[in-house]
């Protein structure tokens, strides 16, 4: 393998180092990475590996680009609105660098595809952003020995590290378990500073390169963890565990499981239906708003969502501080409380029953299917 | 003896929106349940039904994690620095529910 003069015109800050020179950038150039999600870390890490001349990329993503991913979604401009994720990323790493061939997979990744599909790849990026596909890039990595390059952002904060090496641990030795599903953060809490996923993805396409070049010293058995309001990094020291059901001395894991499963998702969970007569839908509450029958409208969001959008004469209590204002409710028999989409006011209808307000009902869908039903000149977020 | 405790995003919701809590305690264990005493809300979110540290929490002694120290008899020192780090699903910030993307 060689470089074309075009290559050493591209890559000539690469070949006058030491440290990467003519050999790292021939390593780079018959590597092959496999990014799993072109979404918030999948941006940049894409975009950097294909700057750098790593000669295959793979894309696993099976979504479509929307207005609300373009504020930290780089790769992906206001023109791919509405065009699946995989077309316009490839569109735009080839545009950046058409030497490297950019493959793209249009599927979800499962138990059933995750081997094949990994085993095509010198190293494993993950970006995704759920617990099942976490734990299966990670099973999937300790079986095949494949590095995994691993980031999570949450709001301002952000974390990183390369697991599944072949002395190091494996993600599974930090966390051998998910939390239940009841315990992860509720949309309330959710959000991410735009800029953060462009941090941690540099990070991982970082340790993506120095694993190819065979520099430096790359971020196993060490987890990075990055405070972007206070502008601090600090460093953990990791340990592969050698009890880990996967990558331990003596596995129990030797093959995917199903990992919704794991996670504690089952469908009937994720499908539960309400009690009857404890919901009511955007347009019997509009009918009642016309006729002015006195019916209350409890707002359960957090101020910063009442500020983008709201139903008129709603009353905004946000969830977490509803157990402390309810003397605020008294008198408010006749009651319709909603939230985003519809989740969160099902709990403080729960929480209103049990303190008497036994006519509290959830508004199905919440504030955006009053939007799609009722007004929509509303903003959505 | 105070020692800091470094609380990490999904949990600062509990501990009134603080970044840092200031907790006294002779061991990790001892300070852990001096923290959830204070913030109720907390205990749940740290321990399981059993009363034993959640798997997919961690408690780190300034760098080094308690599993492989004494656990939740580590003793605490002047100056240490206490880490909660819980597993963080997210990727593009959307909500974790686990199977939305």
């Amino acid at each position: 393998m060689t470089l074309s003069n075009e290559e050493v015109a591209r890559y000539s800050r690469h070949l006058i180092m030491p440290e990467v020179g003519m050999d790292g950038q021939l390593k780079l150039k018959a590597a092959s990475v496999l990014c799993i999600g072109a979404g918030g870390l999948g941006s940049p890490v894409a975009m950097y590996l294909a700057a750098a001349g790593v000669g295959r990329i793979g894309i696993v993503d099976f979504d479509v680009v929307d207005h609300s991913n373009l504020q930290r979604q780089v790769i992906h401009t206001t023109l791919d609105v509405g065009r699946s994720k995989l077309d316009s990323a490839r569109d735009r790493l080839n545009a950046l660098n058409p030497e490297v061939k950019v493959e793209t997979h249009d599927v979800a990744l499962s138990s059933e595809n995750a081997l094949d599909l990994l085993a095509g790849y010198d190293i494993i990026v993950d970006g995704t952003d759920n617990f099942p596909t976490r734990y299966l890039v990670n099973d999937a990595c300790v079986i095949l020995g494949k590095p995994n390059v691993y980031g999570s952002i949450f709001r301002f904060e952000g974390q990183a590290s390369v697991f599944a090496t072949k002395d190091g641990p494996c993600y599974r030795c930090l966390y051998p378990e998910p939390p239940p599903p009841g315990l992860v953060p509720s949309c309330a809490e959710g959000g991410v500073l735009g800029i953060l996923p462009g941090v941690i993805g540099t990070i991982q396409a970082t340790e993506a390169v120095k694993l190819i070049i065979g520099v430096g010293e790359p971020l196993v058995n060490r987890f990075m963890i990055y405070d972007a309001l206070r502008m601090r990094f600090r460093e953990l020291k990791l340990r592969r565990d050698p009890e880990c059901p996967v990558c331990g001395d003596n596995p129990t894991v030797t093959e995917l499981i199903d990992y919704e499963q794991f996670c504690g998702i089952t469908p009937a969970l994720s499908v539960a239906e309400p009690a009857a007569g404890v919901e009511t839908t955007v347009e019997e509450l509009k009918t009642r708003l016309d006729r002015a029958d006195g019916v209350f409208i409890l707002d359960v969001r957090e101020p910063q969502e009442f500020q983008i959008c709201r139903i008129p004469s709603s009353t905004l209590i946000p969830l977490g501080d509803l157990p402390d204002r309810l003397v605020e409710l008294e008198g408010r028999d006749d009651m319709v409380v909603h939230c985003k989409s519809g989740a969160r006011s099902a709990k403080a209808v729960k929480l209103l029953h049990k303190a008497g307000f036994v006519k509290a009902k959830n508004l199905r869908g919440g504030i955006l299917a009053w939007i799609d039903g009722v007004d929509p000149s509303l903003p959505k977020y | 003896m105070a020692n800091d405790v470094l609380i990490p995003t999904p949990l600062r919701a509990y501990v009134g929106k603080q970044d840092v809590v200031q907790v006294d305690g002779e061991t990790v264990g001892e300070l852990l349940q001096n923290l959830t005493a204070k913030y109720s809300e907390l205990q749940n979110h740290l321990y399981n039904e059993d009363g034993r540290l959640r798997s997919f929490v961690n408690v780190y002694l300034n760098d080094d994690d308690i599993r492989y120290l004494q656990k939740e008899d580590t003793p605490v020192a002047e100056g240490d620095t206490i880490s909660i780090v819980p597993s963080v699903a997210g990727g593009t910030g959307s909500v974790a529910t686990g199977l939305s993307r």
